[in-house]
Parts: structure tokens; sequence; C-alpha cells
């Protein structure tokens, strides 16, 4: 197991978001986050990489277990060493290129020397295919080789799990495929990666489990074929049998 | 007529000079401490700091609120009545660059507030600090986009030097005084030393459209 929270909670305002949470990933899991918009998928993303503190549970990586409350600032930004976070929103850092985007955490955080940290940058730059972009910056890309940067930039530092916030919501449909296509050779390759989207296809034959989720509670969590085939609840199923349809219709002229 | 032009090329490098050794070092000395004070109180009043952040919204707002040249005339003549003498070009320095700053430090914090709070994230999701973002990836955005209203203000502010010639200051505009109260030539010498000014003016004009250039290399406008 690589990754394990509790009982998480999370308010905005007075009005519970996440009620409380259980969900452990294990190392070489792909996991995808399903659920109706609402359901507190992105909030339950952000909590667990303190982009959001939550208001209660417990975390456990690397190990140990820690109240999330409880965590100092060096032992979160430990912990966000060891791991990486796929934005929607791509938010690659403006003012860099690609290889710069890429290097940032190995120059600064870790201390990596230049050479090393241009070698590792342009491997992962190979990686999602942009090597010959390494010197573009965010604006001279389009939204697919942007999010495909971000992967690399995610990459590069070898964290122990990937975040991935609907990556690809933000990319017009013929764009989407790239970084999908990129997201499924990183599961081929084994990196553990837990993904909120709502590209039901991709899920089905990319992840090996599902979690589902619905107004902030996991209603159903499981192996990605049993909850495809027979999935325990009625929410599940309903919530399926809608995407399929959704989808059908998109392919529809 | 020919006199007229005679006084104008004898006065000159008369009215330059003052320009050379008085009005550019204390413009580029004064701006470079406000540019100081601006990021500073900036990044103060955009985390919110407390304690400090109503002292400097204290300090913002006397320094906007009143005029630059009372602001000269306290410091160099009335600071004195409670003992503190200063000579006349640090008292300059000192109103200019408190003055630019407070003006400026609002010009950096509306910059900073403009970057998006992705570039915050991202950085906190690589490993790194507060502050290693806000001088990595927020500050140069920032400071970029607040490079044409700053020059700007640094171009404003080349013009306000003549106030100092009030407190003693023999810069351009004191000198060119001087010259008329021998000449009697108010017209010519006036409307000369604004050429002057003018001429320092297109120059930081040229040197902004340079440094935008230099600096658009990852903006959309490149």
């Amino acid at each position: 197991m690589v990754l394990e929270v509790k009982n998480l909670t999370k308010s905005f305002h007075g009005q519970q978001v996440l009620k409380g949470i259980d969900l452990s990933v294990d190392a070489g899991d792909a996991t995808v986050i399903l659920g109706p918009s609402g359901a507190g998928k992105t909030t339950l993303l952000r909590c667990m990489n303190f982009l959001e503190t939550a208001d209660g549970g417990e975390i456990t990586f690397d190990g140990r277990t820690r109240p999330i409350q409880e965590m100092t600032k060096k032992e979160i930004r430990a912990y966000r060493m060891n791991t990486a976070f796929v934005f929607q929103g791509f938010n690659l850092f403006l003012n860099k290129n690609a290889l710069a985007n890429v290097t940032e955490g190995l120059t600064v955080v870790r201390k990596t020397d230049k050479a090393t940290a241009k070698r590792i940058g342009m491997e992962a730059l190979a990686r999602v295919g942009l090597a010959d972009h390494a010197d573009k910056y965010p604006h001279q890309l389009s939204g697919g080789q942007q999010q495909r940067v971000a992967i690399a930039r995610a990459l590069a530092t070898d964290p122990e799990i990937i975040f991935f916030d609907e990556p690809t919501s933000a990319l017009d449909p013929e764009l989407t495929g790239e970084v999908l296509s990129v997201m499924r050779s990183l599961a081929a390759d084994g990196m553990t990666m837990l993904i909120v989207t709502h590209e039901i296809e991709f899920a089905r034959t990319v992840s090996n489990r599902i979690v589902f989720m619905e107004d902030g509670r996991v209603v159903e969590a499981g192996e990605t074929k049993r909850i495809f085939t027979h999935p325990e609840k009625e929410r599940t199923t309903a919530f399926l049998k809608l995407q399929e349809t959704l989808s059908k219709e998109e392919e529809q002229p | 007529m020919n006199n007229v032009w005679e006084l104008f090329l004898d006065s000159f490098p008369k009215i330059l000079l003052p320009g050379l050794t008085m009005t550019i070092p204390l413009t580029v000395i004064s701006f470079s401490i406000a540019m100081v004070i601006a990021v500073i109180a900036a990044m103060i009043v955009y985390v919110k700091v407390p304690v400090l952040t109503p002292l400097i919204r204290g300090y913002i707002w006397i320094f906007r609120g009143t005029p630059l040249l009372v602001q000269l005339f306290v410091v160099f003549y009335g600071l004195p009545r409670v003992g503190v003498l200063i000579a006349p070009f640090p008292a300059a320095v000192i109103v200019f660059s408190l003055n630019e700053g407070a003006y400026c430090a609002e010009t950096v914090r509306a910059a900073l507030e403009a970057v998006p709070t992705g570039q915050f994230e991202a950085g906190y999701c690589v490993g790194m600090s507060f502050l290693q973002t806000m001088r990595r990836i927020v500050l140069p955005q920032a400071m970029r986009t607040a490079f044409p209203p700053l020059s700007n203000s640094l171009i404003s502010m080349v013009k306000d030097t003549s106030l100092a010639a009030n407190i003693t200051v023999t810069e351009m505009f004191m000198v060119t005084q001087r010259i008329v109260a021998r000449t009697y030539e108010p017209l010519l010498l006036y409307v000369e030393v604004g050429l002057i000014y003018l001429i320092f003016s297109t120059a930081l004009t040229f040197i902004q459209r340079a440094g935008e250039k230099r600096l658009s290399a990852y903006t959309a406008r490149g």
C-alpha cells in the first residue's frame, strides 16, 4: 500500500463536502474515482495533497500514519516531494519553458545539479513525446501539449503516486486522446495513479480499481472489471448506465 | 534673434550638466529604493501579514494622500525644528523614495493579485515553499505585468525631481531659474529645460519598449 486515508472529512461554509472518506491505493494501481458532479471527487484529491486542509481524518504514507490536522508544514512538504499533482487547468509555470517547468522541482527543491536535472527533464519530456518542444513556453503549446508537459513535470521527481484532477476536462475532444494515451502508457509501466475523470472508457480500459463516490461518500469501490460488470449498489449501476448512454450519444454524428 | 540662438546654445550644456549629475542620479537612486519598498510592501499586503499590513496601508495612505511638495517641505524645512537636519540631496532621496514606493506598492500588489492562484498550487505540488514559489514563479510574472505602469511612474518621477529645486537641490530646474534671473529670457529658457526633460522621458520610453520586448518571451503577446 502506497497511500491510505481514513475518515477524511471536509466542509465548506458549514456544508459538509466529504463525509468520512476511506480510500487506499496500492503500489502500481491505477485507481479512478468516478461519480456525478458535486460528489466531492476533486475536493478529496485536493485534500489528499493538502491544497485544501481537511477538517479531520488520518493519512498513511511511507508506513507512517498521521492525523491530517497534526501534520506540520515540514511533513506536508516532505509528503509533497514524494507525490505529484496534475491539474485540470495544467498550471504550468507561465514564465518557464517546458524543460524548466519539468526541472524546477529538481533543481530548486531537491538541489539536483543542473546537468542531471536537464537529463532527467529531457527523459521525462521524451516519455510524453515532447522532447523537441523543450524550449517552448506554455503559451506556445496546445492544451494537450501543456498537459503532457505537466505530466512530465509530475514524473520528473519520481513520485510514489501521481494525482490527476480531471486532466482532460479542459481540453478539446481532439486533444484528450494524446493525454489519455500518455496516461495509459504510465499505467502500463506500473505508475501508481489516483485519477478523477469523467472519461468512462478510459476508466474501463486503463484502471484496475474504481472508487465510486456520491454526495461526499464512497458508495462502492473495487476491481474495475467487477464494478463495470456486477456493481453491487444501485446508484453505481444507474451512474454507469447514464454515462454509457452519454458516451454513445457523443459518438453519433 | 541671433542673440537668442546664442543664449540657447550657451545655456544648453549648463542646464544639461546638472541633469546628468543631479536629476538622473536622484531619479535612479530614489526609484531603486522605491522598488525595494514597493515589492516588500506589496508582498506584506498581498499575504496580509498581521500588524504590518495596517502599517503599510497607513504609509501608502499618507504618501499618496499628501502633495509631494508638502512632503519635501516637511522633511527639509520642518524636521530641523525637532533637531533632524538632512542635507538637500538625501532629503530629496528620502521623500522621492517613500512617495514613489507608496504608489508602486499598489501597482505591484495589483500585479501579484493578477497571477493565477494555480501558479502557487503548482509550486507547492512540486515541493516548493511559499517563498520559493513567490521568488521564482509568482513575482517574476507579477513584475512583467507591473512593468508598463512602473515605467510610467519612473517617467513621472524624472519630471517630479524638478520639485527638489524648492529644497535647494541644484538640479536642472534650479539652474535654469538662475540663468533666467541673470538673462531675463524666461520663455526661451523654460522651454529649453522642458525640452531636456522631454529628451530624458523619450529615452526612458525607448528603454521601456526594449525592456518589454525582452520580458515578453513568455507572454502570448510576444
